[in-house]
């Protein structure tokens, strides 16, 4: 296909989608949390119930990715409306295709948060748990088929992609998404724009370019979710950036967890390639990129740049020191880029609007938006994509729904086991990269777990220690023997057995490993010990009282 | 010297379908030995773990050492040298799931199956292990049984389900 032919065909893909708009599109979820609720054997009901009812002209029905609010699934959503149906299931969709596409008139109890709100919302963009948001990297999820490429072209696909080949040089797109100053969205929150530029600067004739869907953190499913949702997206953000840098061979490592983002990022591969649009001599240019998807094989410690580049090369995935950075020296010596699933997807909304826009959303160090996963005690768990510097009161109460049982909230745990705990004090922090490192805490990928009181901060600093200590590659001693020695002592303050030599020595011990790691794993293993022991202090204490 | 391996080293002895599969990987992705880990998916999905004999066929035709395959084996947690039971009851162990009882499911699972994480039953019908986080957080806590995800798992449920799982 040549850039004619695209264009046509987002224009016939276009038009189609306009002249469905008088009709009804009804959305399936069928992400992950869906589709464990059952969301499945609802999208076979609902193609029955609207074949039995002569409808098929009238109703387009497309599964769809995640829609965000996981807990309440499985969701259908009825465009041109809007309008969410929450825990629909085989047995509950006949009065709601009647109502909704017959009668035209909602069922009201039916609705999205309709058991908690007391008038729950017809068009859901105007709940408050959409309201807040702002989808950038979620923007087409739970609104197109990510199993059809079409769904994706009528909804401004690939035109990202198009302009950077045919009007922009690497040097243009490097300095858009500089300009953009998007940010790592893999935790570390490195400029995305510097790490091209040093790629693109290393001259090499092989270069590669990585995509880190190797999201370990327990408790984070964002990549997951847009990987399902928009597997095309990824891509085009991973050709870009291809392009950009000089590299023509690229690889998508996802984890061995995630069986449905492999096979629909698998076959967004396929579908790019039948158009023109991956493969040699992209849409007739001089630019070939290749892609192939590895599956990850269960080791947390591959999410660690160096790690994942040794097991793509299909070996143990250990780290190495840095420098060399991957920039200079990564796969197979080469030159290597490697980005993370959502950054990726930040990319061609970027492209499309200019890194301007990008830029003016958020803070002024942290730009753009950032999806969380919010999980645990809270009621609304789910997906959520909000400006950066968003607080966290704001996502928790106003987003999230608050605590189940008018609990009272006691902490949030962001970035996983690298992360740390947020006190109830600081609700009001702004969620950005700075703010959270100022807490002892850190971004992380964006897994946010909501505590109430019935979570104990020992145990919960004794889980995550178990969880480094049992990821540890073992390459290097200050991470493989003291998360050891770590767990062991909180194991034995957890017991009641803990003195207050126990404690200093824990305190000792962390810094110890943080600063002598070999890589990220260890240095941020003692994270959660150090932000519980800093804000919870008591808990401890009220452990060791005993014995002394 | 190692000669080149050709489609002969792998040529599968006993007409095992399951190692036609591999065999068959084994060619589709060139005989490279960096093709390991894709091999080894490939072989942990057909057998559910990975035999001794498999590896050893895997490392004839990869032309690797054993010692570099079984410590990639080792390694990641996604393969296993055994087997992991007829039936399985994956238990997430996630932050979400801990922060909402999954510890409390698996002493049940103790208590009424003596199968710890990792255990299989004596008579292999049913295995027990654990995940770090399946991502379906949303839903916590999760068990999955044999593949199907059972979202807001009650302690309760879950030992009914797994004895109508487990009975003849």
């Amino acid at each position: 296909m040549n850039r004619q032919e695209l264009k046509t065909t987002i224009e016939a893909e276009k038009n189609k989608l306009d002249l469905q708009k008088t009709k009804h599109r009804i959305c399936v979820c069928c992400g992950a949390g869906c589709i464990s609720s059952g969301s499945e054997a609802l999208l076979k009901k609902l193609q029955e119930e609207v074949e039995t009812r002569g409808l098929e002209k009238d109703v387009e029905i497309i599964p769809t990715g995640c829609m965000g609010p996981c807990n309440q699934g499985p969701l259908v959503k009825f465009q041109p409306e809007n309008t969410i149906y929450q825990k629909v299931d085989c047995n509950n969709i006949q009065p709601v295709v009647q109502a909704q596409v017959v009668e035209n008139k909602p069922i009201e109890n039916m609705l999205l948060f309709s058991d908690s709100r007391s008038k729950p919302f017809v068009n859901a963009k105007d709940d408050p748990f959409y309201k807040k948001q702002l989808k950038i990297a979620l923007q087409d999820c739970g609104d197109i088929n990510p199993e059809k490429i079409k769904d994706y072209l009528s909804h401004d696909g690939y035109q990202a992609l198009d302009k950077v080949l045919f009007e922009m040089s690497p040097e243009d797109v490097i300095g858009e998404i500089k300009h953009s100053r998007i940010r790592g969205r893999g935790g570390a929150g490195y400029p995305t724009g510097l790490k091209w530029e040093t790629v693109y600067k290393y001259v090499s004739p092989e270069k590669y370019m990585i995509c880190n869907g190797d999201e370990g953190d327990p408790g984070a499913f964002m990549d997951r979710s847009v990987l399902e949702g928009n597997p095309h997206r990824v891509l085009e953000g991973m050709i870009i950036a291809a392009y950009a840098v000089g590299a023509n061979k690229g690889y998508a490592y996802i984890r061995g967890e995630y069986p449905l983002a492999i096979k629909r990022f698998e076959l967004a591969i396929k579908q790019a390639k039948k158009m023109g649009l991956l493969g040699s001599h992209i849409l007739g240019t001089e630019f070939s990129f290749d892609v192939e998807v590895r599956i990850g094989a269960g080791a947390f410690v591959c999410g660690e740049e160096t790690a994942l580049i040794a097991s793509v090369e299909g070996k143990r995935g250990t780290p190495k020191p840095r420098p060399p950075f991957p920039a200079e020296s990564g796969l197979w010596g080469k030159p290597t880029l490697i980005n993370n699933v959502e950054t990726l997807a930040g990319i061609a909304p970027i492209i499309n609007k200019g890194g301007e826009w990008y830029s003016e959303i958020g803070t002024p160090k942290s730009a753009g938006t950032k999806v969380f996963a919010l999980a645990g005690k809270i009621n609304y768990a789910g997906l959520i994509e909000v400006p950066m510097g968003t607080t966290l009161r704001e996502i928790i109460f106003e987003i999230g729904g608050g605590m189940p049982g008018g609990e009272d909230f006691k902490a949030a745990q962001t970035g996983g086991p690298s992360g740390g705990c947020i006190p109830a004090e600081y609700l009001d922090v702004k969620m950005d990269y700075e703010s959270l490192i100022s807490l002892g805490s850190i971004m992380g990928s964006g897994g946010l777990i909501i505590m109430d009181k019935s979570s104990d901060m020992v145990d919960v600093a004794k889980y995550f220690m178990e969880f480094s200590m049992d990821e540890s590659c073992g390459k290097c001693v200050p991470c493989r023997v003291g998360t050891k020695m770590m767990f062991d002592l909180l194991q034995k303050i957890c017991n009641n057995k803990g003195t207050r030599i126990d404690l200093n020595r824990l305190e000792e011990l962390a810094v110890y490993v943080k600063e002598a790691s070999l890589c990220g794993l260890g240095a941020s293993a003692p994270n959660p010990l150090l932000s519980t022991l800093r804000h919870f202090k008591q808990e401890y204490e009220n452990r060791i009282e005993k014995e002394i | 010297m190692n000669a080149a391996p050709t489609v002969k080293d792998i040529e599968p002895v006993k007409a095992d379908p399951r190692l036609k599969l591999i065999a068959a990987k084994i060619k589709k992705e060139n005989f490279k030995p960096d093709s390991l880990i894709e091999v080894l998916h490939i072989a942990q999905n057909a057998y559910g773990y990975l035999p001794m004999n498999v590896l050893k066929y895997i490392t004839k035709a990869l032309h690797l050492p054993p010692a570099r395959v079984y410590s990639t084996v080792s390694f990641y947690h996604f393969f296993s040298l055994k087997s992991k039971g007829d039936h399985t009851c994956l238990v997430c162990t996630g932050t979400a799931c801990y922060v909402k009882g999954a510890q409390a499911i698996l002493n049940e699972i103790e208590k009424t199956f003596s199968l710890r994480p990792g255990q299989v039953s004596t008579d292999n019908k049913l295995g027990v292990s654990v995940a770090r986080c399946i991502g379906a957080c949303g839903l916590a806590p999760v068990v999955v049984l044999d593949e199907e995800v059972q979202a807001r798992a009650s302690t309760t449920e879950i030992v009914e389900k797994i004895n109508k799982m487990v009975a003849p």
